[in-house]
């Protein structure tokens, strides 16, 4: 096994096109040491891509964010202007792990560790994020929901590289948020989770809307169905109501260690009774089943 | 003899130097090639945190990181706490309350909770429930490490 | 065999696994061999406590008055027998004050790993079901839970449903000091539910043998023999101290290696402190007869006029008056003239552990939209005999305590159809983190052991005993369905609230 930490996208990409054997990326390790450990796989080759300055830094542009693959979770929650523009996002991604993983996880690793419930990709998805993916060929950008194809498995091609998440500027009158079921209050895997994000005209009328459950079926699931019930409401009771229906109906979990089929279609994660909608920002969570919602 | 990576670092304010495997993991290289017994295996997969350091001013589990990639990096353990015979004031509370049973955990949650205050130096009960929710410990029950970090924070700033 | 720093106890390091195999390697190659275990080979090998189906059966008068109770437990052992039945069976209905009692305890193989001891074993799920019925029963008789529990509370004199009769024991106190807790009084919310259960344990004493050795400079080597997993050391400390009348900081507790003692029961049944205590004094007090006889030799005296107090010897009797008292440290630095090297050693069987009796509350808060839980106040009282070292009591109480609650609400091992641990780590194996909990209350209460000179008793196990219980009631009294099923994660909540 060689372990290699090249200075350049250009020389990770090469080294990986090349690679012989078993090439595997390592951003934040907090995937690929466990599946090492295991002995589920042993990587030939190591490509440590921390080193890799472009991939380092959360950079915020007049189009939105770029965030590089080898920034870890945590920096992402000590970023203000992200965490205003997309607290939902930023929450999935405090969720994964506990404060040490967090240290070291990415969003990128996230996505391609392909697991149905990883905590952060549901909140990219809801959020229209993109990956640009870098490759021998040049580079493409697709939306992150394209990457998993299912459990561990993503559509990456052979020598690609995520080099970085895009997320829109916010738009005004709009919000995300990310909220997820575990039996304990840290350090779990979600049984069930969702991601929305809302835009609203001037009236608090729904405009768009786009809904994500993550751990419902192989991969993170987008419940078009849901986003048309919200789409010209106010968000009232009987809205959530047909809201909860449509995403029981369309999910596709399985029965696991981690939840059954009957638990994962019941549990509805639930808007705090009382809040007024939209929801919009996110406060620092205290507990991982409900984020508090507040207007902006 | 082995092919093995040269990583230079420094640890608890000292450079350490070491070679270790390519897949080799910092916990293992801190332990079995420095002999910094404080840092503690309790799963090897980032759940229990009793091998919990601070690289680069972040707490992270060591078993979660290649000894290869401390290159050039700062490390802080445990063994880096006391300062001379005076221990830290999370030490000193941690004695006092009893927060300990068989240790195993100890290390990782003095170096969790060291990471807690830097960061928030005056945490509520929750907040420091949450901050060391990455640290497994099965003796305690916790009642008393959360005691004694209240404690120690009060004694660190100076309150 | 050299003692090494372990880990937690709790039971499941009192087995013997694949060590005979690092032994025969070692002999193979002359080398050390460690073996090490991972954490999933820990899950899969070691053995888990065992899973059970218990039937209760409690009969009452009207008054409240328990004239028969009757239960049988079913306790799986994986392939081999000689597991956990009997101490299930034995501890059922310990609390209780019963004319007419039957307890059968079968042991079930089954085709999954053997299982292992894990603190007071069997004991828990015993009293999970014995509990429940209790509080079943209590309503149906319209009494309190705690008002009925003390009804027929097991004392002193009676008859133990497990056979001995019982001298001074905890349960009635425990129960009393339950029903005046301010936190039997504090109100509840919404969807929050109060529980309270009783738990026993016999506690073990065990071979015990000490040293106590005296250095020149007059500070203690403390040898001891049961291995420390949860601070024992410093109890023992303590104890020594006490004793010998000196500063605590001039005590040193090793665990020693088996050549260096005679043979020591392992760290078991909450003998760790009871035991080596029982053993350190008596080692203490022999050290002491040395002193005193060195020390009359040093003013030749004899030794029946020299007493020792607060550490230092003291002369008696009008003809000595004027002899200046001598501390332990001049009598050891004068050791090698008087006679050499000053020590007190201990070998005893450490008969009469005192059984002792917890009572817990626990309040929780139930989500009847998901079935999740929390724990918002939990206390513990429990009889500790004498607790040696306060705050390690506390926080044997408080640890057992958060085990049950665990084992009570998440704590699952899950096998697939092909029979295989599904969950072997800490990620799905979900014992408590520290944001699932509350800080855990604890009241000792000291109802002394006749048969140790401090009235010491075990405290390890019991504390683990009630929370199944305690938890499984609060949950059913904030639900209104009586829940049968342990862990009760939320999934199980929830089909209950909606069955």
């Amino acid at each position: 096994m060689r372990y290699i930490r090249p200075s350049s996208l250009e020389d990770a990409i090469g080294l990986l096109a090349q690679a012989t054997g078993k090439a595997s990326i390592l951003a934040g390790g907090s995937d690929l040491l466990v599946k090492m450990k295991g002995g589920f796989i042993e990587p030939d080759l190591i490509i440590d891509i921390k080193a890799i300055d472009a991939l380092g830094h959360i950079r915020e542009s007049d189009d939105g964010f770029v965030i590089g693959a080898a920034v870890p979770c945590a920096v992402l929650g000590e970023n203000a202007a992200l965490r205003r523009a997309w607290p939902g996002v930023v929450e999935g991604a405090k969720l994964i792990g506990s404060k040490q993983v967090q240290g070291r996880c990415t969003i990128v690793g996230n996505l391609c560790n392909a697991s149905p419930a990883a905590d952060s990709v549901p909140a990219l998805v809801a959020a229209g994020a993109k990956a640009l993916i870098r490759g021998p060929d040049g580079s493409r950008t697709v939306a992150v929901e394209m990457v998993p194809v299912g459990p561990g498995k993503t559509s990456l091609l052979p020598g690609e590289i995520i080099e970085s998440i895009l997320l829109d500027k916010r738009l005004p009158n709009s919000g995300d948020a990310y909220m997820r079921f575990t039996p304990r209050t840290e350090m779990d895997i979600a049984v069930v989770s969702a991601a929305i994000y809302l835009t609203l005209d001037d009236q608090g009328i729904v405009q768009f809307a786009r809904v994500a459950l993550g751990a419902a079926a192989p991969t993170v699931l987008v419940v078009e169905e849901a986003a048309e019930i919200l789409i010209g409401s106010r968000v009232d009771d009987g809205t959530l109501e047909r809201l909860a229906q449509a995403c029981s109906a369309a999910c596709r979990p399985i029965d696991d260690k981690r939840g059954t089929i009957e638990f994962r279609k019941k549990l509805r994660v639930c808007w705090p009774s009382g809040s007024r909608s939209p929801p919009i920002n996110v406060q620092d969570r205290n507990d991982g089943r409900h984020s508090s919602f507040d207007d902006n | 003899m082995m092919a093995g990576i040269a990583v230079s670092t420094t640890i608890n304010g000292d450079i350490a130097e070491f070679l270790c495997h390519p897949d080799e993991t910092l916990l293992d290289a801190l332990r079995d090639r420095l002999g910094l017994m404080g840092v503690k295996e309790g799963c090897g997969t980032g759940d229990c945190g009793a091998c919990s350091i601070i690289l680069d001013d972040r707490l992270v589990c060591s078993c979660l990181v290649l000894g290869a990639e401390a290159e050039g990096k700062h490390i802080e353990t445990v063994e880096g706490m006391a300062q001379g015979d005076t221990l830290h004031p999370l030490q000193q509370k941690f004695l006092e309350h009893a927060a300990l049973q068989c240790g195993i955990c100890t290390p990782g949650f003095l170096i969790a909770a060291k990471d807690l205050l830097a960061k928030n130096p005056d945490p509520t009960e929750e907040e420091i429930r949450f901050g060391l929710a990455g640290n497994l410990c099965r003796c305690t029950g916790y009642d008393k490490i959360v005691r004694a970090v209240q404690d120690a924070a009060s004694v660190m700033r100076g309150a | 065999m050299t003692a090494s720093e372990i880990g937690g106890g709790f039971g499941g390091k009192t087995h013997v696994w694949a060590e005979p195999v690092a032994l025969a390697l070692s002999r193979k190659a002359g080398r050390p061999v460690k073996l090490v275990m991972t954490r999933d080979e820990v899950f899969r090998a070691s053995g888990p406590t065992s899973a059970t189906s218990i039937d209760v059966k409690i009969g009452a008068l009207k008054d409240g008055t328990i004239v028969a109770a009757d239960a049988t437990l079913r306790y799986s052992c994986g392939p081999y027998t000689g597991a956990w039945a009997e101490t299930g069976a034995m501890t059922a209905f310990a609390c209780y004050k019963l004319e007419n009692v039957r307890t059968v305890g079968y042991e079930v193989l089954v085709n999954r790993p053997k299982t292992a001891a894990y603190r007071a074993p069997s004991a828990p799920m015993a009293a999970f079901a014995v509990e429940s019925a209790i509080d079943e029963l209590a309503k149906k008789v319209g009494m309190d839970a705690v008002d009925f529990r003390i009804r027929n509370a097991a004392q002193e004199g009676t008859r133990s449903s497990y056979g001995p009769v019982y001298g001074p024991i905890g349960i009635g106190p425990t129960l009393e000091a339950v029903k005046n807790h301010p936190h039997m009084k504090a109100p509840l919310g919404k969807n929050q539910g109060r529980g309270m259960a009783c738990g026993f344990w016999f506690n073990f004493g065990g071979q015990t043998c000490v040293d106590l050795n005296i250095g020149m400079d007059g500070t203690i080597s403390l040898a001891v023999g049961t291995v420390d997993v949860g601070g024992s050391r410093a109890s023992l400390s303590l104890v020594a101290a006490e004793e010998l009348g000196i500063d605590y900081s001039h005590v040193r507790a090793v665990i020693a290696d088996t050549s260096s003692l005679g043979f020591n029961d392992m760290t078991d049944g909450s003998r760790g402190t009871f035991s080596s205590s029982m053993a350190t004094i008596s080692a203490a007090r022999n050290a002491i007869k040395t002193l005193r006889e060195r020390a009359a030799q040093m003013w030749d005296i004899p030794v029946e006029d020299v007493a020792w107090e607060k550490g230092q010897a003291v002369a008696k009797g009008d003809s000595h008056g004027n002899l200046p008292n001598l501390p332990l440290k001049e009598i050891a630095a004068a050791s090698g003239t008087t006679g050499g090297p000053i020590a007190g050693h201990s070998e005893l069987v450490a008969d009469g552990a005192g059984v002792s009796f917890a009572t817990h509350i626990c309040d929780i808060e139930v989500d009847p939209e998901t079935g999740a839980t929390k724990v918002l106040r939990y206390t513990v009282v429990q009889d500790a005999g004498k607790a040696v070292h306060p705050t390690y009591v506390e926080g044997q109480y408080q640890g057992g305590a958060a085990q049950g609650i665990g084992w009570a609400l998440n704590e699952e091992y899950i096998y697939g159809t092909d029979g295989r641990l599904q969950n072997a780590g800490f990620l799905d194996y979900r014992i408590p983190v520290c944001s699932d909990l509350p800080m855990i209350d604890t009241q000792i209460l000291e109802i002394p052991n006749p048969n140790h000179p401090y009235g010491v008793r075990g405290v390890g196990e019991t504390s683990i005993v009630p929370p199944l219980a305690a938890v499984a009631n609060a949950v059913s009294n904030a639900v209104g369905v009586r829940m049968q099923h342990i862990p009760m994660s939320p999934p199980r909540i929830l089909a209950a609230l909606e069955a």
